[in-house]
């Protein structure tokens, strides 16, 4: 029987892919962020999951405005990234866990929920940097994933608590999986940012912390306002915190903070990261 | 501006300085936005910048579009339904990084936008023993 062993929340700034590449995690700029890692890593060494689970969004890579879904799940035997437009270096590909992904697709739909599903799907750094960030030294990646994007682009966007829903779904699905797999989830983006208007570089301490102190004790407070609300809260890009919100319902079990790191600003943005440990609910 | 815009105008929430890329936006802006996706291939940010009134053309951009990008002027592609995530891609062509683009949307030097960040300065870290 598989296990859902704890979630990793974490930003995605393009720049930490940045940094990583020129080695400046100990530059008083950046250590203060990278600080917020080696907790998570220790973590992850111990506990040694084998798949992960991966609520991002995509940002203009895999997805463009010709066909934009609400959510979409990958079923792909592999995941390779491509030039977002900077010409980076790409980050190392990823393998598929496509059994896991068919069967997270059935169980979404059977909890009506319609994702649109993806047999070839580039991903992009939103995905890719939280495996920098965690897995720091792997040659190749340690897990298989389940990539499941969540439209944070182009309005309408699904609401917090569908989000929410969308990943309690996910996690049944996952708790009813006959493999014996250690599983991860992940989500990525957020906090409080904002890139475009004249309200660009809008941070949002207060709302972030009230976030942070909700995410494992009482993810339904976050649940409570619409997505245009998290916007005005947490910025037009601030509402990535969908991804955040979507894998926290995928821990169904007993779940407690182990550590967190808050850091204003990285870039435009305020980071943040969290891990969260998820027990089994033992039968009263 | 589409008369369906207008229609919606008065139901559509607003928040001060906060571009809402709904649908309207997304079809007003679809040509532009659809050459910045184009920048994702190296050749293409080449012709872009070889000759961008030609790569207008191909992507058929509005007069409003076109006016905006040779004016290097972020808020004017995004009253023309230029959205952000793809105008990055536009933005990286220029050597332009979100600080930069902040500072232009503003009204700021980069400088003082960069300032504008850090008067938000904090951090904040806290863990259990089992993973200190």
């Amino acid at each position: 029987m598989s296990t859902v062993v704890g979630g990793v929340f974490t930003s995605h700034v393009p720049a930490i892919g940045a940094a990583i590449a020129k080695g400046l995690q100990n530059d008083p700029y950046w250590k203060p962020f990278f600080d917020g890692f080696p907790p998570v890593q220790r973590w992850l060494q111990q506990v040694k999951p084998n798949v992960a689970v991966v609520f991002y969004n995509d940002h203009g890579l895999n997805f463009f405005l010709d066909k934009m879904p609400t959510f979409a799940v990958g079923a792909a035997a592999r995941y390779e990234n491509a030039d977002e437009g900077w010409g980076l270096p790409l980050f190392k590909p990823f393998e598929g866990a496509a059994d896991l992904s068919w069967h997270i697709i059935e169980q979404m739909v059977e909890s009506e929920f319609d994702p649109t599903t993806c047999q070839s799907m580039l991903v992009d750094h939103s995905l890719a940097i939280p495996f920098e960030l965690c897995w720091p030294e792997a040659e190749t990646w340690p897990v298989k994933i389940v990539p499941i994007a969540v439209n944070t682009v182009q309005h309408p966007l699904p609401s917090p608590a569908r989000c929410l829903a969308l990943g309690r779904a996910v996690g049944r699905a996952l708790d009813s999986w006959a493999g014996n797999e250690k599983i991860v989830v992940m989500g990525t983006g957020g906090l409080s940012h904002q890139l475009d208007g004249e309200r660009a570089g809008f941070i949002n301490t207060p709302y972030d912390l009230f976030c942070l102190d909700n995410l494992a004790t009482d993810p339904d407070a976050l649940v409570k306002q619409s997505s245009l609300d998290i916007i005005e809260q947490a910025g037009s890009q601030g509402v990535e915190l969908l991804n955040w919100i979507a894998a926290r319902g995928a821990l169904t079990g007993q779940v407690e903070e182990l550590s967190r790191n808050y850091h204003v600003p990285i870039s435009n943005t305020a980071a943040a990261t969290v891990l969260l440990e998820n027990k089994a609910l033992v039968a009263a | 501006m589409t008369t369906s815009t207008l229609a919606h105008a008065d139901a559509r929430r607003t928040i001060p300085g906060t571009p809402i890329f709904d649908g309207p936006a997304a079809m007003q802006g679809y040509a532009l936005n659809s050459m910045c996706f184009s920048f994702n291939d190296q050749a293409n940010r080449e012709a872009f910048i070889e000759n961008e009134e030609a790569y207008f053309d191909r992507f058929n951009l509005s007069e409003a579009q076109r006016i905006a990008v040779r004016n290097r002027d972020v808020l004017g592609m995004i009253a023309a339904g230029g959205n952000i995530y793809y105008l990055a891609k536009l933005a990286g062509i220029f050597g332009l990084n979100v600080q930069d683009v902040g500072a232009a949307q503003t009204g700021v030097t980069v400088d003082e936008f960069k300032a504008g960040l850090l008067s938000h300065q904090v951090t904040i870290s806290q863990q259990q023993e089992c993973v200190a």
